[in-house]
């Protein structure tokens, strides 16, 4: 058990380094093999500093990173700083241009729009992160699933392509409107809306993982370390977890990265057609509905939010592209 | 081929069967109820009593049944009914088919949905022609200058076309072109009935189309741009494209005659698969600009818990992302003869 384990990391940590030899070779002889040539290029490089290094040449990818990072630390700290009241309204100051204090304005009720944009914001990346993982669990899960078990793959892929074949934005509208008042009266109010959404764009969106999962697991599942670990008796659940998910990980955190710019603009459209979050919890989707109808006022309260969902997006893809780029071996390997 | 193409219509019904059968039961589900506008002054029993005509006690598959034969039966021959009667043929119980009824309007939803449909169709329509045939081209050409400035720039205006989203594009559209610069109306008027003999007429219906198209079919250009770059790259190194290129076709020949027929297969998937994210765009495009199309009669009626009319309109849309897969594959089967369906 454990020599197999181990003749297969091997396998894995020579992949980046040397192209030639393919995952698959790793009986005894293949790892020497392997082994040997690790010893002839003589720099050891480790999967992750690999990934890095490939990840940093993607201009586009690094460029996103920063501003994730810079969009992040905006909505975290943002708030904290600037002390405008970003709750009670104050009419006296309201429909202000852009200008100081307000860089963004004010809006109808005397807000600061750029503080309410930054509080949107932490909500919006929330829902991103959070749908996201609910998404990324069951799409895995089924992929998993339908990929490991013969007898599951037909109806399961069927499931898949029902889903992908629902016209996604009306059946959430649907059902954000018949669940929103049972969950509310559950959780409360905030948290009542924050788990419908994050539940219905999670449960909505698992589908292009589970479908490139499966076709991964199908692909290991033919593999010789596979075999040698089902030959000395492992059960199927250890197997899927020690060997299979390890395996599938690069995959799942492309489509991961991809899956939050999907969550956040899922979440903003709903937001934005006035049935998602309310204007109390306010996200950039919701912002940009309400301040569609007072564009001529101010454009800041629709161009502000709307810079910040569509930088993060961008951002998000990049990065996505960028790891897809990184973690794929066949790129890593002539760098 | 005939027989894919059966066979592949045939699995199309029991998706749909699938489907109508979570939106109903999705549905079934929302609070809402046809007696809730009657008078109060109405006492329980006679209440009672008109919840039970209308099918209201029947068991949830009883009442699915029930309005599947109406969506499915009913009104199609009822559209059927007026052409069929000018040949003097009749089927069943000519002009007198139970209909789905509209709570709100308590006419029959389908009428609603008709007049609609052209608004939908104008916007949607164009906005993925003009998407096609500004992101074939341009895709092509980036690919064939792979990193060359033009592929640089395109790449990037893919991005950013990808990256905002027609909620935030429309407003700012309409802010620059109607608020400041004047060019277009700001919402689309949906009263306007087109004279095709009349220039004015069919200038006023242009230019309030512009706007909403052009969100559109940015959008869908990016998206189509992306895919037609890949799959042309991935062509490009094929050894048929040497080969093409060492019997003497000149470059024009051989992108257009050997690459783009060859890269547009699995565009065409891909379209199929981005068909629901289409839709999604049209109907926030239409809440953008005040469009009385199919999306926003949707929203209406959600909002009015009009429960018949949210049915039938998710149903539509379900068969008509259907229609499009289906329509995509079998397309699909005819661009690529390497594909064999036995």
């Amino acid at each position: 058990m454990t020599d197999v384990a181990d003749s297969h990391e091997h396998a894995d940590a020579d992949k980046p380094t040397s192209s030639d030899a393919p995952a698959s070779d790793v009986t005894d002889v293949a790892a020497t093999a392997a082994a040997a040539e690790f010893a002839d290029i003589g720099e050891f490089r480790s999967l992750r500093s690999d990934v890095w290094r490939q990840f940093k040449r993607h201009k586009g990818a690094m460029a996103g990173a920063v501003t994730l990072t810079v969009i992040v630390i905006l909505c975290l700290l943002g708030p904290v700083i600037l002390t405008f009241d970003t709750s009670t309204p104050n009419v006296s100051n309201a429909n202000r241009g852009a200008g100081w204090p307000h860089i963004w304005g004010t809006d109808n009720l005397g807000r600061d729009a750029f503080a309410r944009a930054l509080i949107g914001g932490r909500i919006s990346l929330a829902v991103g992160f959070v749908a996201m993982t609910v998404s990324i669990v069951i799409g895995s899960l089924v992929g998993v699933v339908a990929g490991y078990f013969r007898r599951l793959n037909t109806p399961l892929m069927a499931f898949t392509d029902l889903f992908l074949s629902l016209p996604l934005l009306p059946i959430l509208l649907v059902t954000v409107v018949l669940f929103r008042d049972p969950v509310q009266d559950r959780f409360g109010d905030n948290l009542g809306i924050f788990i419908l959404m994050v539940g219905i764009i999670g449960g909505t969106s698992w589908m292009s993982t589970a479908r490139i999962v499966r076709g991964e697991v199908l692909s290991i599942k033919e593999e010789e370390f596979v075999l040698a670990s089902r030959s000395i008796g492992t059960r199927s659940s250890v197997l899927i977890i020690k060997h299979i998910l390890p395996n599938i990980v690069s995959q799942v955190i492309v489509s991961a990265t991809l899956g939050i710019a999907l969550a956040i603009l899922t979440e903003s459209a709903v937001s934005f057609l006035g049935l998602g979050f309310p204007l109390e919890l306010p996200t950039w989707g919701k912002l940009l509905d309400d301040a569609k109808d007072r564009i001529s006022l101010n454009v800041w309260l629709v161009a502000g939010p709307g810079l910040l969902l569509s930088a993060t997006v961008m951002s998000v893809n990049l990065i996505g592209d960028g790891l897809r780029d990184a973690l794929d071996p066949q790129n890593r390997s002539n760098g | 081929m005939v027989r894919y193409v059966i066979r592949r219509l045939l699995l199309a019904v029991p998706t749909l069967v699938v489907i109508s059968l979570v939106v109903f039961f999705l549905l079934d589900a929302a609070p809402g109820d046809p007696t809730s506008q009657l008078p109060l002054t109405i006492p329980p029993d006679v209440r009672e009593n008109i919840r039970e005509s209308l099918g209201f006690n029947d068991p949830a598959l009883v009442q699915w049944i029930k309005w599947l034969k109406l969506m499915v039966v009913n009104e199609p021959l009822y559209l059927l009914d007026a052409p069929l009667d000018k040949v003097g043929v009749c089927i069943g119980d000519c002009f007198n088919h139970d209909r789905v009824i509209s709570w709100q309007s308590r006419s029959p939803a389908m009428d609603n949905i008709y007049q609609k449909i052209p608004h939908t169709s104008y916007v949607l329509g164009l906005g993925l022609v003009f998407g096609v045939l500004i992101a074939v081209p341009i895709g092509t050409m980036q690919a064939y200058r792979q990193y060359s400035w033009f592929d640089n720039v395109g790449t990037l205006v893919t991005m950013i076309g990808f990256s905002v989203p027609v909620f935030v594009l429309g407003p700012l559209f309409i802010w620059l072109f109607s608020i400041n610069l004047g060019w277009f109306p700001t919402i689309y008027k949906s009263n306007h009935e087109v004279d095709w003999t009349s220039w004015s007429s069919i200038w006023i219906q242009i230019e309030q189309l512009v706007m909403p198209v052009a969100v559109l079919t940015l959008f869908n250009a990016a998206q189509f741009g992306r895919f037609t770059r890949a799959s042309v790259l991935e062509n490009l190194n094929q050894s048929y494209v040497r080969t093409a290129r060492a019997k003497g076709l000149g470059e024009g020949t051989v992108l257009t005659r050997h690459v783009l027929r060859n890269s547009l297969i699995p565009v065409v998937t891909l379209l199929a698969l981005a068909i629901p994210g289409i839709f999604s765009g049209a109907i926030i495009t239409e809440s953008i600009f005040r469009i009385n199309g199919l999306g926003q009669y949707l929203l209406l009626s959600i909002g009015q818990g009009d429960l018949p009319v949210v049915q039938s309109l998710v149903f539509i849309f379900a068969a008509l992302t259907v229609l499009f897969n289906l329509i995509a594959d079998i397309l699909y089967g005819f661009l690529d003869p390497r594909i064999r369906y036995d």
